[in-house]
């Protein structure tokens, strides 16, 4: 009885410290140095919010680059990926549709491959990059929805390639919300 | 792309062992209660927090002391954190107006979050409100994690002390691990991560409007202060239910390597901790290599299959085959592969790629990380616990082929420690083999499996697995949120974390109880043969228990795919 009210003490106390004070110490330092990470890394375009930096959309227009396919359709309020796995028909099925899809808007040849993140769904179903391989596929057709030159969308996606850190983990990506607000500057720009 | 593999994990391996190496000693300091750099910021908090408990510095518990203290406390967050569910719509830090958590699934959650398992049937932003992932998850995060290492501190004592019945006081070592080693490393790891796009706030969700139109709604929340426990302390249930495959958990490569990191470091470190207290580091490095040596090898085959990508996904038109599916492109197949190794043996269970997308062999190599009783560094504190229950069985074989009674460190390991040992290595996978068999042969149980044939089977397998092995990650296509699951899951979870914390308790005391002998000729425990005579038993044991689910499910699958 002795030890069952001092285990009542020293969990009561512990909750307090492990469950209040740590996790609303974090909060205050976070919010007062860092408000814009802490908040979401939200994206404003002429004073609207337009997205996170960090989480994907669903981007179906040509004149558009696109994002990765998503398990949930880019819903940010439920994450979450296929869970299918590496022998599914369900699988094999989705990705042969969305090859025949990226060819067809891209105008790529009828047995051209396709870089594989373009193609699969990511785990959370919330992914905002894609390799610089499927952004550069898509080029062509962004260029020629904004009738810009197809060179200056390439450049810009070079501009927005991000590296693996250090050079050695990761992959190179490009993250789609970024690119594709920077289109839209390029095109305002006569 | 071996060269590219070898160059990105061959120097985390080595940081992490340098890294091992130097907590290890740390952690030795603070539990014999020697200065630390610490102790001039927090020895004052230390001392605050045992006078308001009542508890000397210097008190002693017998094993079954400890083990009731350990208990009862646990106990109480259990009852807590259930408690806390089913009440969370009427109290505050509710912006989303989450209602309560159905009971079985709350039975589940709060059995999973006290055992550091963190298995979640639920998800996360669509489940548990601000309030309850604070108070009810994040506690429970600390909390699990500080029993696990105050236990094996207390088997170390164990074997440390002779001629005693006593084995350190359980309310000293939960104080120690909390102030000076778990709060600290959250704390720094926390705001490291905030620094690079985790988000921390009481926002509620944010509504907004895309540059297209639609409509987009984002969760947010307090979740870098989770997070960041939820690796040290090798607990992995996510904020989110992506894990830290979500942005807002794991925003670029960076935070991956610090998470895959953390969670590593402290299981990693207590093999030193071992051989420092026991004044003989031989003794540590001993079973730190045979740790490291079964990690490297899974780590290997693992990578050499997830690369080598999936054939149907060739054949579709996927250049190179590439397995991106359940991946996310900022981590790529090389990193979630590291990350998938990492958390299978470390009873984690956090994810930053879907497992259950992985290609089979890799899926078959998490099964099995799981199944051997998570010792590959394993769980904080019970990590260490399960490999010296393995030490006793090996060193038990080993006496039966030189016929002699098996010694460790100066310790005549006697048929109480070996029945001990016994339970605790034997009664976890019976209890899953038992709850798969019943889940096989309940037809409601089967159709929860998303996926048919051999990777149905294995999603079933890997749950179970998980669930015993207090590790917590799942082949996610399983819909695990029925009652069956919960319960059964739950006692499963009870059975795995249990039978190896008591046995290890036990052990504790009797070894303590002890005197030292020197017969001179004994095994020795630092040698070559040692370190493979071990991975050797722990091969075996785990390798055969499990032997016929692993073919019918993973390898089946792998010889189809081909």
């Amino acid at each position: 009885m002795k030890e069952l009210k001092r285990a009542l003490i020293v969990f009561g106390i512990l909750v307090v410290i492990t469950g209040i004070i740590y996790p609303l110490t974090v909060t205050g330092i976070a919010q007062l140095t860092m408000s814009h990470r802490a908040n979401g890394s939200l994206v404003t375009v002429n004073g609207h919010v337009v997205g996170s930096e960090l989480i994907g959309q669903q981007w179906t227009s040509p004149k558009y680059f696109h994002g990765r396919p998503s398990a949930n359709n880019y819903d940010a309020s439920s994450s979450g990926g296929s869970n299918l796995g590496p022998s599914s028909a369900d699988l094999e099925k989705s990705v042969a549709e969305r090859i025949a899809k990226v060819r067809s808007e891209n105008g790529l040849a009828a047995d051209a491959t396709v870089p594989a993140d373009l193609v699969t769904a990511s785990a959370s179903g919330l992914d905002p990059d894609i390799s610089p391989e499927s952004a550069l596929l898509q080029v062509q057709r962004v260029a020629a929805a904004r009738g810009l030159v197809p060179s200056a969308v390439e450049n810009l996606v070079t501009v927005n390639t991000r590296k693996p850190f250090l050079g050695i983990w990761g992959q190179s990506r490009v993250n789609v919300l970024e690119l594709n607000i920077a289109l839209d500057k390029l095109s305002e720009t006569p | 792309m071996l060269e590219k593999t070898l160059v990105a994990v061959l120097p985390f391996i080595v940081v992490l062992t340098i890294g091992a190496v130097f907590v290890g000693r740390y952690l030795a300091r603070v539990f014999q209660g020697q200065h630390t750099f610490l102790t001039p910021i927090v020895g004052g908090v230390e001392r605050g927090l045992l006078r308001i408990f009542g508890v000397r510095q210097d008190e002693e518990q017998t094993w079954k002391q400890y083990a009731v203290s350990l208990l009862l406390f646990n106990a109480l967050g259990l009852c807590f954190l259930f408690i806390l569910q089913l009440l969370q719509q009427w109290l505050p830090g509710n912006p989303q107006h989450l209602g309560a958590v159905r009971l079985d699934t709350a039975f589940n959650a709060a059995v999973s979050f006290m055992t550091n398992t963190n298995w979640q049937s639920y998800s996360g932003e669509t489940t548990m409100s601000y309030l309850t992932q604070m108070l009810g998850m994040t506690v429970q995060n600390f909390l699990s994690a500080a029993t696990g290492i105050s236990v094996a501190i207390a088997l170390v004592r164990g074997f440390v002390r002779r001629s005693t019945n006593s084995i350190g006081c359980f309310w000293v070592d939960l104080t120690r691990a909390l102030v000076y080693v778990l709060l600290p490393m959250a704390l720094v790891l926390s705001l490291v991560l905030v620094s690079q796009g985790t988000v921390q706030t009481l926002r509620p969700t944010v509504a907004l409007t895309t540059l297209e139109g639609q409509a987009q709604r984002i969760a947010v929340g307090p979740a870098a202060s989770q997070v960041a426990i939820k690796h040290v302390g090798t607990n992995g249930g996510g904020f989110f239910n992506a894990n830290a495959a979500h942005p807002f958990e794991s925003p670029n490569p960076f935070t991956d390597l610090l998470l895959v990191f953390s969670l590593l470091l402290i299981p990693a470190a207590l093999p030193f901790t071992f051989g420092e207290m026991l004044g003989d580091r031989k003794q540590g490095t001993a079973l730190f290599l045979a740790m490291l040596i079964m990690f490297s090898i899974g780590l290997g085959i693992s990578l050499h299959y997830e690369l080598a990508g999936n054939p149907a996904l060739a054949q579709a038109g996927v250049a190179g085959g590439v397995n991106m599916e359940g991946k996310e492109q900022r981590f790529g197949p090389i990193m979630s592969t590291l990350f998938a190794q990492s958390t299978t043996v470390t009873s984690t269970g956090a994810v930053d790629s879907m497992h259950d997308s992985f290609t089979p062999i890799p899926g078959l190599i998490m099964v099995f990380n799981m199944t051997v009783g998570e010792v590959i560094f394993g769980g904080v504190g019970v990590g260490l616990v399960g490999m010296l229950l393995y030490v006793v069985l090996t060193l038990f074989i080993v006496g039966l082929m030189i016929g002699r009674t098996p010694e460790y460190l100066g310790k005549k390991l006697e048929p109480r420690e070996m029945l001990m040992a016994v339970v605790g290595l034997l009664g976890p996978p019976i209890a899953m083999l038992l709850m798969a068999g019943l889940a096989f042969s309940i037809p409601s149980a089967v159709a929860s499996a998303a996926n048919t044939g051999s990777h149905g089977m294995t999603e079933i397998i890997y749950a179970c697995a998980s669930a015993a092995g207090n590790n917590g990650s799942a082949f996610a296509g399983l819909n695990a949120n029925t009652p069956f699951y919960n319960v059964g899951l739950a006692l499963l979870m009870l059975v795995g974390r249990f039978a190896t914390i008591l046995p290890g308790l036990a052990i504790a005391g009797s070894v303590a109880a002890k005197k030292r002998v020197q017969s001179g000729v004994t095994f020795s425990t630092t040698s070559t043969l040692f370190v493979f005579m071990l991975i050797f038993v722990v091969t075996i044991v785990g390798g055969l228990t499990y032997f016929s689910p692993l073919v019918l499910g993973p390898l089946l699958e792998f010889l189809k795919l081909r």
